[in-house]
């Protein structure tokens, strides 16, 4: 049963379909199924070699137009580790990110649940501006943003890539909690405030606890943008406050050729491997789609 | 409302402002209305301040003034034809994501064994991070890597094929990190499709074609465009890996790389501001154009809402 569901065709072929008892599958899938399922191995080959062509490299030494490196080794993570002050660059990557969740999480949520709940004057004008640093390319207004942050004197520092990481996740954590404090049953809000709770208790007592699961989606996507976010950061930071993406960008970019290749590897691999930790985890407790609708299972014919 | 106006009720201001929906819990809009102000619409509108305090150096090479900045944008083919390279690169990139993302997220949508494992294969890549993604298509699809000595190896190709460090390199790293969020929303627009309208359409006796076009496609439109709307934005803003896998003196001189040039390495931040503006511009334009075509679309429930 289990193989034959997956092949299973959801388009029924004109006569197959008639012929067969409802509830039987296809043995055999339609050209359809087969061609989104090659379309998936390419997408999956590419994948998969990009990645452990990147592991390989980093693990091997005199790697030239064969299929595997002459020697195995560690030491460049040992190197990579030394030479760009690993410990201090992943530190400020988590730092960053958690600053960031917490900040953007607070001041998004309140503003998600009146924007969910209320009608006032000008929502769609606030709508808007709360929507357009998501829809403008983060280089736009990066570089005016920059620019005002190295005249404040805040260039190279760190509050400048907590600040500019800000501008993104803020709008982000709004337009996610939105639609999901939207599906919440006014009527149950409604019922705490009949009996005598204040704004501020229904907000701990009743919102808190069903907002979870919409907050720790929004605070894993937030993190994964904030860590993966390059352009941002990159206007404002230095050697200090340099996140891990930026470290990595500045080492390829080095002039004079950039760093070994297989040094980049690894830092890359280090990057990688705590992004699907953080993810891998994030994904066990939540699924991201939840976000854009309740997710209503299709039934199983 | 407006009787409570024309009787000139008694009820305090409070209370007529509080039918009109403002009260104090408004306040809880407040940090977030300030944020926006201060970092979005400040920095932004001092950006636009600064396109018109060009550079005397600039201002020397092209004239026209306070205007010499945007003289200096149209008049300079480099810079100008950036326009162009970076639409070339993110149209096509967004169209396909989103075009390829339907039939996965259709292929997707029923359960199955082993669904949640694909699904998270699927979503993994956007924790491969751009800088990941370009140093592993420079080795993998370099001229000495796996994909090039496969092809030969099979005789498919007799000379390496030449994928990196140009047009095509940018695209592929555009592709995998762009296809897998674009697979995430619409499969989530899809999951929000009531199933029981598709199963309607089966009983009266409609085939996969005519279900996909009449029943599917229309519901499902809108979240396309929003798709594409944020794919087109990714692939618009390529930066990284337009430097690191592309060309970028050249087929991929994207508006991004143009801007940060002025602004790191020659320090013009009046000229920075003026490139990174337009490229706003050009980019609403088209988010604008989508937009505009998604309004005439259905807009109501599609049923899966909880």
């Amino acid at each position: 049963m289990a193989t034959q569901t997956l092949d299973r065709p959801t388009a029924p072929v004109k006569r197959g379909a008639a012929s067969r008892p409802p509830g039987q599958r296809a043995l055999v899938a339609s050209p359809t199924t087969w061609f989104v399922w090659a379309g998936v191995a390419v997408f999956f080959v590419f994948l998969l070699g990009i990645l452990v062509s990147v592991v390989v490299d980093s693990l091997g030494k005199s790697w030239f137009g064969s299929w595997l490196p002459e020697i195995f080794t560690f030491s460049w993570y040992a190197q990579a580790w030394d030479r760009f002050g690993m410990a201090h660059v992943i530190g400020v990557t988590l730092l960053v990110a958690v600053v960031v969740i917490v900040i953007s999480v607070l001041i998004g949520v309140p503003a998600a649940y009146m924007l969910a709940r209320r009608n006032f004057p000008f929502k769609r004008t606030i709508n808007l501006m709360f929507l357009l640093p998501v829809l403008m390319p983060p280089i736009t207004y990066g570089i005016p943003l920059a620019t005002v942050m190295y005249n404040m004197g805040l260039g190279r520092s760190l509050v400048a890539v907590i600040l500019v990481n800000l501008v993104p996740s803020v709008p982000f954590v709004i337009m996610t909690m939105t639609p999901f404090i939207e599906q919440i049953n006014p009527a149950i809000e409604n019922a705490a405030r009949m009996s005598g709770a204040r704004m501020r208790i229904v907000f701990t007592r009743i919102l808190a606890p069903l907002l979870v699961p919409g907050i720790l989606a929004a605070a894993v996507l937030v993190l994964v943008r904030t860590v993966g976010m390059f352009e941002l950061t990159f206007l404002v930071s230095g050697p200090q406050s340099d996140t891990l993406v930026v470290a990595i960008y500045r080492a390829m970019t080095a002039a004079g050729g950039g760093e070994p290749r297989a040094l980049i590897s690894s830092m890359a691999v280090v990057y990688t491997v705590t992004m699907m930790v953080i993810l891998i985890i994030a994904l066990r407790y939540i699924s991201p789609t939840q976000l854009v609708a309740r997710v209503k299972d299709s039934r199983d014919d | 409302m407006s009787t409570v106006r024309a009787t000139k009720s008694t009820a305090s201001l409070r209370h007529r402002l509080a039918e009109r929906g403002v009260d104090m819990s408004l306040l809880m809009l407040v940090p977030a209305i300030v944020f926006t102000l201060a970092l979005f619409i400040y920095p932004f509108s001092y950006g636009i301040g600064l396109t018109f305090q060009p550079n005397p150096a600039i201002q020397e090479q092209w004239g026209g003034g306070v205007l010499a900045n945007y003289r200096a944008f149209f008049g300079d083919a480099f810079v100008f034809d950036s326009i162009w390279l970076t639409m070339r690169l993110a149209l096509p990139v967004a169209l396909f994501n989103v075009l390829a993302s339907i039939p996965v997220a259709f292929k997707l949508r029923h359960r199955f064994r082993g669904k949640k494992l694909l699904t998270t294969l699927l979503v993994l890549p956007i924790t491969l991070g751009t800088v990941l993604t370009a140093q592993g298509l420079l080795i993998f699809a370099g001229r000495q890597g796996w994909l090039n000595n496969f092809l030969i190896q099979i005789g498919l190709v007799s000379e390496p094929l030449k994928l990196v460090n140009n047009y095509w390199g940018v695209v592929f790293s555009l592709v995998i990190s762009g296809f897998p969020f674009a697979f995430l929303l619409i499969s989530s627009y899809l999951s929000g499709i009531d199933p029981s309208i598709d199963a309607a359409a089966r009983t009266m006796g409609a085939g996969w074609f005519q279900r996909f076009r009449r029943i599917i496609l229309p519901l499902l439109a809108p979240g396309l465009a929003t798709t594409f709307i944020l794919t087109f934005v990714l692939a618009f803003s390529v930066f990284p890996s337009a430097r690191l896998v592309g060309d970028a003196m050249g087929e991929t001189r994207v508006m991004a790389l143009m801007a940060y040039r002025a602004f790191g390495e020659q320090n013009d931040y009046p000229m920075a501001s003026t490139i990174a503006i337009i490229m706003g511009v050009v980019e609403l334009l088209v988010v604008a154009v989508v937009l505009l075509w998604r309004s005439f679309l259905y807009k109501g429930s599609t049923g899966g809402k909880g």
